[in-house]
């Protein structure tokens, strides 16, 4: 089906130079495809931040990215720790980040939200000790 | 006037069809076939680039030249303040003011005076803006164009104010309407630049309808001419000039935005760290500024194409010039009257133009990005340039778009020489058997 392109990337773990390879190639790629300016910025980033979560928080992940002429559905699969508070994480400002992250400008507290805020439709899957799937629906 | 009007071009003559400006062109813009360099004017930006890369000059920029004085019954000359870092030991920019006049000019009307009033007008708009923050700056048009093509988000921040050299124009031409009784055509008002971006600007400034420029010379070729008349005035030149530190300052990276007096603010400066700067801005990666400033050239306008001294240089020249210099000389206050504001307010939106889609429409834009994915797996990744494109990737959208074949990877014609070679060989081989 040429209809719809799907594109999968590996996050590298602690990695903060290419944290921001996968949503930046999307965004380029969106951009090709003729995307809204409006959902190009959504997907860049709520994908972005996503990418930063997962170098932070889960030693890195996958993830898939489905693009059709309706929507773009991202899915964001590590093996990290899982969340324990889904409530506590969205709260805007509230990190977990360690200090040597923060340091670097990272673990403001606003990845989830700024997820949540940036894509039409979110939901998260997460077992502590096995990992979180995060899918993020941006309509084109 | 075209959309896509450029000031680059090429001189068929002298292209060898290298890969030297393929590989640099920052928007991919450029192709070599049947040997010869093209140059694509829907992605070209005019930043120089090309020009600066080309071991053979075969890459020119338009502009015009001296006789052009004589068009007029009377001129003036908008130097950009990028000319005065080209002097050894200049200590005051009176003498070149002066030189100007003894070169041929009417009057002269200095960039510099007009950049300041500029950047009262943009510490005014950054106040009754706070929301709309960070603000970009729309002095190098390079910088707009790309954003235009490329940065469609990123267009609500530009700085909606005329650049420097368009105030300066309509300034510099009122002035001589006043002056001499003359009417506006025969009034010649000619900017000395850096680059051959401000010359797409004055044919097709992207924020007014028509741009107040009516010649363009570039600084190298004014500046040997400038340097006997300069030595005529000697160092008692009359009071010409019309701005201080502020208005100097923008010929360098960094000079627009320290003139807003905050130290909120970014300078970037070369067009790939420009390009980075953009796509950190567009993810929201940058925060808490209140301006970014962006220069398509290496150190700011003092780095144009068309300067002759080495940028660094130029830089450190203008530092020193400008250390005597009063902070500003030019003012509008705290509060802008009409007359100003229409003097330095955009007349037209700037619009995205999606130059980069790769279909007509986004079904067909699907299928070619699979179809170009699928090519560039197929293709051998090596980037070499050989092709005529800057990378595989490119060789693949060009294939897509029907600009170009599998059969110009020379690797590919490699692979299938080989295999002809070795077909040949096994029916040799069979043919010549011994039973």
């Amino acid at each position: 089906m040429d209809e719809v392109m799907v594109l999968t990337y590996d996050v590298p773990p602690d990695d903060f130079t290419r944290a921001g390879e996968a949503s930046s190639d999307v965004k380029s790629k969106l951009k090709m495809l003729g995307a809204s300016p409006a959902a190009v910025r959504k997907v860049a980033i709520a994908m972005y931040e996503g990418e930063i979560n997962m170098v932070i928080h889960a030693h890195g992940g996958k993830i898939t990215v489905e693009i059709s002429p309706q929507s773009i559905k991202m899915v964001l699969a590590d093996v990290g720790p899982g969340i324990p508070d889904i409530d506590l994480a969205m709260k805007a400002g509230y990190s977990t980040a360690p200090d040597e992250v923060r340091s670097l400008g990272f673990g403001a507290g606003m990845g989830l939200p700024n997820m949540k805020k940036y894509s039409d439709e979110m939901k998260i899957e997460t077992e502590i000790g096995v990992g979180t799937t995060i899918t993020m629906l941006v309509n084109m | 006037m075209d959309k896509f009007y450029h000031s680059v071009r090429l001189d068929e003559s002298l292209c060898k069809g290298c890969i030297n400006c393929i590989k640099r062109c920052p928007t991919g813009a450029i192709r070599v076939r049947d040997k010869k360099a093209q140059i694509n004017k829907k992605f070209c930006i005019d930043c120089g680039e090309c020009i600066r890369i080309c071991p053979h000059h075969a890459k020119l920029a338009t502009y015009d030249k001296m006789d052009v004085l004589k068009e007029f019954s009377y001129t003036v000359a908008l130097p950009a303040p990028a000319l005065y870092s080209q002097f050894n030991n200049l200590e005051d920019v009176n003498i070149v003011l002066a030189a100007l006049l003894k070169m041929g000019f009417d009057d002269v009307y200095e960039v510099s005076a007009a950049a300041e009033l500029v950047s009262d007008a943009t510490r005014i708009y950054i106040e009754q803006h706070r929301n709309d923050l960070p603000l970009i700056s729309t002095a190098c048009p390079s910088v707009v164009r790309l954003i235009r093509v490329r940065f469609p988000n990123l267009i609500d921040h530009l700085l909606p104010l005329r650049p420097p050299i368009e105030v300066a124009a309509s300034i510099a031409a009122q002035r001589a309407m006043k002056k001499t009784g003359l009417s506006r055509d025969k009034i010649g008002i000619i900017f000395i630049s850096p680059c051959p971006s401000k010359v797409s600007y004055v044919k097709n400034p992207l924020c007014v309808e028509k741009s107040e420029v009516d010649r363009v010379l570039a600084i190298k070729d004014v500046y040997p001419k400038l340097l006997s008349h300069m030595k005529e005035v000697g160092n008692d030149a009359p009071e010409l000039a019309l701005s201080g530190k502020i208005g100097i300052s923008w010929g360098r990276s960094g000079g627009e935005a320290s003139g807003l007096l905050t130290d909120s603010y970014l300078a970037a400066d070369g067009i790939e760290n420009v390009i980075r700067v953009l796509e950190d801005l567009e993810d929201q990666k940058i925060d808490n500024l209140e301006f970014i400033e962006l220069n398509a050239c290496s150190g700011g306008c003092v780095g144009g194409v068309l300067t002759v001294e080495n940028p660094y240089v130029a830089e450190v020249k203008l530092k020193r010039l400008r250390k005597y210099m009063p902070v500003a000389k030019s003012h509008i206050g705290d509060s802008m009257d009409q007359e100003t504001k229409r003097q330095l307010s955009w007349t037209r939106e700037l619009e995205y133009e999606p130059v980069f889609n790769l279909g007509e429409t986004m079904m067909e834009s699907f299928s070619r990005l699979n179809q170009v994915e699928r090519l560039t797996k197929r293709l051998p990744g090596l980037d070499c340039g050989s092709c005529g494109a800057p990378t595989c990737r490119a060789l693949a959208e060009d294939i897509v778009r029907g600009e170009a074949s599998e059969k110009d990877c020379i690797y590919r014609i490699k692979d299938d020489l080989q295999r002809l070679l070795e077909e040949m060989g096994q029916k040799r081989d069979d043919s010549s058997g011994v039973d």
